[in-house]
């Protein structure tokens, strides 16, 4: 059994595999749902009633998904240049560290000038907490799996920290937790009674500009070029190092980004429990969208999605709402199957 | 007498490519085939179905009348079969004798046997002119010598049917004839060996049979005493090719000097050691030398990649300062690597995205960070039609290019801006010989315009054929220039080996 190469892909090729990895995906979790004593069909149509079933459902998946979208773009930043950031959930909660130093009374502003301040001073963070693994990588090659992973402990840690001490919110009841964001730092709903706030735009204009930074820009053809092959980017004079930074800078303040809107947008104070490890999730969120920015908002509605979906499923049909973190993984793992045939195929003997 | 190996009707495809198609042929006892042909002719898939890696599409293989089953490697090893590889495969930091042993005999009788395991290494080698030390650590050995160790541990293995792939790539001219004489007293204990190359001389020079390989095709079969180089030669490229024509060109002004220049030893690379050069425009200066001596860090140097730890770089009379890829070329070098596949291009991308790789910062394709993909796009379509480059489309991955056509278009990219100096490390290496006479062309059309072209190949008869001036180097040390001409084949191995080189 060998692999071949295949030449390029047709586009319906293109789409045709990831629709089979879907149907794969549904094929393998009924076997699970059928173990749990359910009927599979009526779990996946709950689970979708759950995800977009009423525009409640639909407002609750989007919210869902906006911090699934900033750091799914981070990932998919630093991937594209092979810097391996396993680390936006520690940039994720610098981010809503930021906002609540700045966003709880100690900058008077007025809204249209506190909520931009406090967004680049939590991207700022953001991308400074990346810079160190960087320049650790580029410096003096310490692998950056390993410093931002465990970069992600540290910095939970620290938050706790703040929580109990300097940041720790005095009408709290003795709870871990900070002050709420004044009311001027907060992100308006975007429609009143639901939960979908201006986070979720933010979310799809940084998709847009990661886009256009991907595809028109010098610099996201630079960062391309040393993904793919460091040592010819060198030689033709792209200044790879700076390139990996600039990378970490933009993939860092993405992902902070997250973090400024899950607590001036939702959530209002910074607790521990701000993300359910958001930032590992984007790594999901963008393999499964090949990379691709605008793929990104597509595979974090969809994961998204499942996530709410299952929630509501688990609540009436009784099946543990863990299916959801099945459906998801094999979901990647039928993707990444399905990206492999579209540029390999198999030849037995 | 029948034959020690019998192939017939071989046939191997990948996808649409017919990578050899019913191949038949016999080998004798005692008897040296050499199997010619251009890189991608279908030499390597053909022993590598010999030796059991690939398994044939149709035909059979078989040794002293014996069904060789296919597939097998163990097998292969087993009825005789030894491979020497281009790429050798020997543990650097074992000795010899750990190496020849290796997987011989069983760990536990290990130590018992190593005295007999020397004195039969010992006498092979003293009988087969294989010099080497068996308690040598091979890390320790030069290219030459390990491969003798690869020879002796065929030998040790009782090969009956030695292959020997592109043996001689790496060998200074002495030691080509060494092996040479090696591999005639081989021949005399009855073992047969197939030679594969590529180079005419060679050919001519060491076997009895040439067969000759063409897109998957056995193209010819002569007896080596009834034939001629040009007869050979067109049969492998299915035309009669000839050397190319080097018209006389006054030489110009100093384009590029480089001034006691050394560098500092990194990795397995060879330093520059107080080095002295100057490339004149119009002029081709060919620099041979037996690789790992130097050069690529040479090329590295003069690409910007490799900055000088003491002398000077002076680019058209003006002392360089600063020193780094971008710094070469805004200084007019046209850079030809030699790893067009590691370095030279980026497999990954498309052909529109490589061709503007040494320049996307220029206002030619980019506008405040914004790259012009309309004008990225005609530049690789003037660069495919000029350069005569087959491919699908601009937007087609450059991984999905031939060799040829790669190296076409990185000719391309190195010479449209017409640079003043050009870089041309191993440029035909692993081409075809149409490709090969393209790329020649073209080098000599920058020098008929003024150009001042470095050359740096190891393929000698290139050197000879192109340069105005050649310079030997070895162990990181340039030899005197000398005119065309002025020193013979003997000469320049002799300064390839080390010899004579305090001349410089």
């Amino acid at each position: 059994m060998r692999l071949e190469p295949k030449p390029a892909p047709s586009i319906l090729v293109t789409l045709l595999y990831p629709v089979a990895a879907v149907v794969l995906t549904l094929a393998i979790t009924s076997l699970l749902v059928l173990a749990a004593g359910a009927s599979p069909l009526s779990v996946f149509y709950l689970v979708w009633k759950g995800a977009a079933g009423s525009q409640f459902a639909l407002m609750e998946t989007l919210t869902r998904a906006t911090p699934l979208i900033l750091t799914g773009l981070a990932v998919a930043v630093a991937f594209r240049a092979k810097l391996w950031n396993i680390g936006a959930e520690a940039q994720l909660y610098i981010g809503g560290v930021v906002t609540v130093v700045l966003g709880t009374g100690a900058l008077p502003l007025p809204s249209f000038l506190l909520i931009p301040v406090i967004m680049v001073a939590a991207m700022a963070a953001g991308a400074l907490l990346l810079l160190g693994p960087a320049i650790l990588k580029t410096r003096f090659g310490v692998d950056e799996v390993v410093t931002t992973l465990l970069l992600n402990f540290i910095v939970l840690l620290f938050v706790s920290m703040l929580l109990e001490g300097v940041l720790k919110d005095p009408m709290g009841l003795g709870w871990p937790q900070s002050s709420r964001v004044v009311a001027e730092a907060q992100l308006p709903r975007i429609i009143q009674g639901r939960r979908l706030h201006y986070g979720f735009v933010i979310a799809i204009a940084s998709a847009v500009i990661i886009w256009i930074i991907m595809k028109k820009t010098a610099l996201g053809y630079e960062m391309r070029a040393v993904g793919h092959n460091p040592q010819a980017s060198s030689f033709a004079g792209i200044p790879v190092n700076r390139v990996l930074m600039k990378t970490a800078l933009l993939s860092g303040g993405i992902a902070a980004l997250a973090g400024f809107c899950e607590v001036a947008g939702l959530k209002g104070n910074l607790t521990l429990d701000l993300s359910p490890g958001y930032g590992y999730t984007g790594i999901v969120v963008a393999m499964l969208a090949m990379l691709n920015p605008i793929g990104v908002v597509a595979s974090a509605i969809f994961v998204a999605g499942i996530f709410v979906g299952a929630d509501a499923m688990s609540r009436s049909a009784g099946v543990p709402s863990y299916i959801a973190d099945v459906m998801v993984a094999t979901a990647l793992l039928t993707m990444v199957v399905a990206i492999l045939f579209t540029r390999y195929r198999l030849r037995w003997k | 007498m029948s034959p020690v190996l019998r192939l017939s009707g071989i046939t191997k495809r990948f996808g649409p490519l017919l990578a050899n198609d019913a191949i038949s042929f016999e080998v004798a006892r005692g008897e040296v085939i050499a199997l010619l042909g251009e890189n991608g002719a279908g030499k390597t898939t053909l022993m590598n179905i010999l030796f059991g890696h690939y398994v044939a599409d149709e035909g059979t293989v078989e040794t002293f009348g014996k069904a060789l089953p296919p597939g097998d490697p163990h097998a292969a090893l087993q009825a005789g079969i030894g491979m020497v590889h281009q790429h050798f495969t020997l543990a650097d930091n074992m000795t010899v004798l750990e190496n020849i042993a290796l997987g011989t005999q069983g760990l536990a009788s290990w130590r018992l046997d190593r005295a007999s395991a020397r004195e039969r290494i010992e006498k092979m080698s003293f009988e087969f002119g294989l010099a080497v030390h068996p308690e040598a650590v091979v890390g320790t050995l030069s290219v030459g010598e390990r491969q003798r160790v690869e020879i002796l541990k065929a030998l040790y293995r009782d090969a009956k049917i030695l292959i020997l792939d592109e043996p001689t790539a790496v060998l200074t001219p002495a030691e080509t004839d060494a092996l040479f004489a090696t591999l005639k007293l081989l021949v005399k204990q009855g073992l047969s060996i197939i030679f594969i190359s590529h180079k005419l001389n060679e050919v001519i020079a060491v076997s009895d049979r040439v067969l000759v390989l063409r897109a998957g095709k056995l193209s010819g079969e002569r007896v080596t005493a009834g034939t001629t180089r040009s007869e050979l030669a067109a049969l492998m490229v299915g035309q009669e090719v000839e050397p190319p024509a080097v018209p006389e060109v006054e030489p110009g002004e100093l384009q590029l000097v480089l001034n006691a220049v050394s560098t500092v030893r990194q990795g397995t690379g060879m330093a520059l050691d107080n080095i002295t050069l100057s490339l004149r425009g119009g002029e081709i200066t060919g620099l041979a030398g037996v690789s790992g001596n130097g050069q690529a860090t040479l090329a590295a140097l003069i690409a910007g990649t490799e900055k000088p730890a003491s002398g000077e770089i002076i680019v058209q009379s003006v002392k360089v300062q600063e020193w780094s890829p971008r710094a070469a070329l805004a200084a007019g070098i046209g850079r030809i690597p030699e790893d067009r596949h590691a370095v030279g291009t980026i497999g990954d991308m498309s052909v529109t995205e490589n061709v503007i790789l040494e320049r996307y910062r220029t206002p030619r394709f980019s506008n405040r960070g914004f790259l012009d993909w309309q004008a990225a796009r005609k530049f690789a379509e003037e660069i495919i039609s000029d350069y005569d480059v087959k491919c699908p489309s601009p937007e087609a991955r450059i991984r999905l290019l031939s060799g040829g056509n790669m190296q076409k278009l990185i000719l391309g990219r190195a010479l449209d801006s017409a640079p003043s100096v050009i870089l041309a490390n191993q440029p035909t290496r692993g081409l075809d010989v149409g490709a090969v006479g393209y790329v020649h062309r073209r080098l000599l059309d920058a020098r008929a315009r003024g150009a001042a072209i470095l050359l740096i190949s190891e393929d000698l008869e290139e050197i000879l054929a192109l340069a105005d001036r050649v310079i030997v180097m070895s162990k990181g040390r340039l030899s005197a220039a000398s005119p065309r001409g002025a020193r013979t084949i003997a000469q320049l191995g002799e300064l390839m080996a080390g010899h004579g080189m305090e001349a410089a």
